[in-house]
């Protein structure tokens, strides 16, 4: 893979993260009842930042869960064997509560749905929303969902990657657009 | 993303590297959340046949295998012996292509002859799984006992661990020795010179280097002194046609785990047993019961560990 171009860098990252927590508390009017599920990997340290922000905006540090979608997935016969399944945390109840999914890119759309099925499982919940770092736009999408709160629309053709690069998994806090081979 | 896993079938542990064990074991740790769940049950083998071919009884490894599939959404199939078409003379082979004439996506076989399940997958469009061949392998068994021990012993280099009884005729032993070996724990095995033969130590190959890790012990207590782990075999009291040692009585007190014996082991020793036990004969009672005995968390983990079998071998198209 070759980097086209980089989109962000840690100073936007954060700035995004920052106003993507800021609009969360706004629209539920508070962070009393949020419940952040952040989705494996990259949405899991994103959903930490975010709730340390929302903590540090509002003095109030929302629940906090682990999605792992992958027993959901609907492409499991076309993305060749076994993806490495990890576990998912939920140790606080969903029912009733306000939940805010949160995950690096929004692209086709079909890890939400996993995700939605996935959090139907463990039970009902009051409101979900989705909040996302980078939405690669709605031309991609290959169902009806949209995210509720985006970082940065970035328009992408089909042969391009957008990599969110965090501090957990790679050297660099960044985004960049990468050109796939 | 690496796999952990990327054979089409799983037919025993001697064939496994110690990477690929590891791999099948972190995804059976995450396959526990999902039984303790209010809803047991995720979609990922939608759509996907399991059929469960057993030649022999046993209910707890049917079970087990029965829930995993169901649990990920599988439709499984039972077939015992006694209803099946080789009563009525028809070959494992033809039995095997009629069923893979239906399209199932994965056949779990228990037999009481080593080696059917690698014939069946010779044959078979189907992946295999080996529920138990004969006294050849058990790799099920051999993977939910490594996750036991991992759980409480957290890694697996260094430990000592004892198996007691009938090792001559064990798959459970064999699979398991194989496996604590590759994974670098010490095996000691004991029980009566009939079920334990001196060349048995050659089962670990020399060429691999693991021959040192495998120690054949006369008497009980010297593989339990300072163990680990004890792993304690069922009596198969079916085969004492062939009087192997006198008397089931005479077995239990030169074999048998008591708390005495036990307590020659480490403090922190636990207690395995493949099941079904024969409570007075191979192990006490008050050793079945302590809280040094995780034979029920053993059943508890055989469900996980299937369930990533079933998942690692069917989960997708170009396994092979």
């Amino acid at each position: 893979m070759v980097e086209k171009s980089r989109i962000m860098d840690a100073a936007a990252m954060n700035r995004a993260l920052r106003r993507l927590a800021t609009e969360i508390v706004e629209k539920n009017k508070g962070a009393d009842d949020l419940y952040l599920v952040g989705i494996r990997r990259r949405g899991v340290p994103l959903a930490e930042h975010i709730r340390d922000k929302i903590e540090a905006i509002e003095g109030v540090r929302p629940l906090y869960g682990i999605l792992d979608i992958t027993l959901y997935r609907d492409d499991l016969s076309t993305v060749g064997a076994n993806p490495i399944v990890n576990r998912t945390e939920l140790t606080e109840d969903i029912e009733g509560k306000n939940i805010v999914l949160i995950d690096d890119v929004l692209y086709t759309g079909r890890t939400i749905r996993a995700a939605l099925d996935q959090l139907m499982d463990f039970g009902r919940p009051k409101r979900v929303q989705l909040a996302v770092l980078i939405d690669r736009g709605s031309e991609h999408r290959e169902l009806p969902i949209q995210a509720d709160f985006i970082g940065k629309t970035v328009p992408t053709k089909q042969t391009e990657i957008i990599k969110v690069m965090l501090k957990e998994f790679d050297e660099v806090e960044a985004v960049g657009i990468f050109e796939r081979k | 993303m690496d796999k952990p896993f990327r054979r089409r079938d799983l037919l025993g542990i001697r064939d496994l590297t110690a990477a690929e064990i590891k791999g099948i074991l972190d995804t059976s740790e995450n396959f526990l959340e999902v039984n303790v769940r209010e809803i047991k049950k995720v979609p990922t083998l939608r759509g996907k046949t399991v059929i469960n071919l057993f030649f022999e009884n046993s209910t707890r490894t049917r079970t087990s295998f029965e829930l995993a599939a169901k649990r990920l959404s599988a439709d499984a199939v039972n077939i015992s012996v006694a209803s099946s078409s080789l009563s009525k003379g028809e070959t494992l082979v033809d039995t095997a292509l009629n069923l893979d004439a239906m399209n199932p996506d994965c056949i779990v076989v228990r037999h009481g002859s080593a080696g059917v399940p690698y014939q069946l997958a010779k044959v078979s469009k189907a992946a295999i799984i080996n529920a138990g061949d004969g006294s050849n392998e058990h790799p099920t068994q051999a993977l939910l006992d490594a996750m036991t021990i991992r759980e409480h012993k957290k890694q697996f280099e260094g430990l000592e661990v004892a198996i007691v009884g009938d090792i001559l005729h064990s798959r459970v032993a064999r699979s398991n020795i194989h496996l604590l070996t590759k994974l670098g724990a010490r095996v000691r095995v004991a029980g009566p010179g009939t079920l334990v033969p001196p060349d048995f130590i050659h089962l670990v190959g020399a060429d691999e280097g693991r021959s040192t890790q495998l120690i054949v012990c006369e008497h009980i207590e010297e593989a339990i002194r300072g163990a680990d782990v004890v792993m304690i075999l069922r009596i198969q009291r079916e085969r004492q046609d062939a009087a192997y040692f006198p008397t089931l009585r005479e077995y239990s007190i030169h074999y048998g785990l008591t708390n005495e014996r036990l307590d020659l082991a480490k403090k922190d020793a636990i207690v395995l047993h493949p099941g079904p036990m024969n409570r007075g004969i191979e192990i006490a009672s008050e050793v079945a019961d302590s809280s040094r005995s995780l034979i029920l968390d053993q059943v508890k983990y055989g469900v996980a560990v299937r369930m990533a079998v079933l998942y690692l071998v069917t989960g997708g198209s170009a396994s092979a």
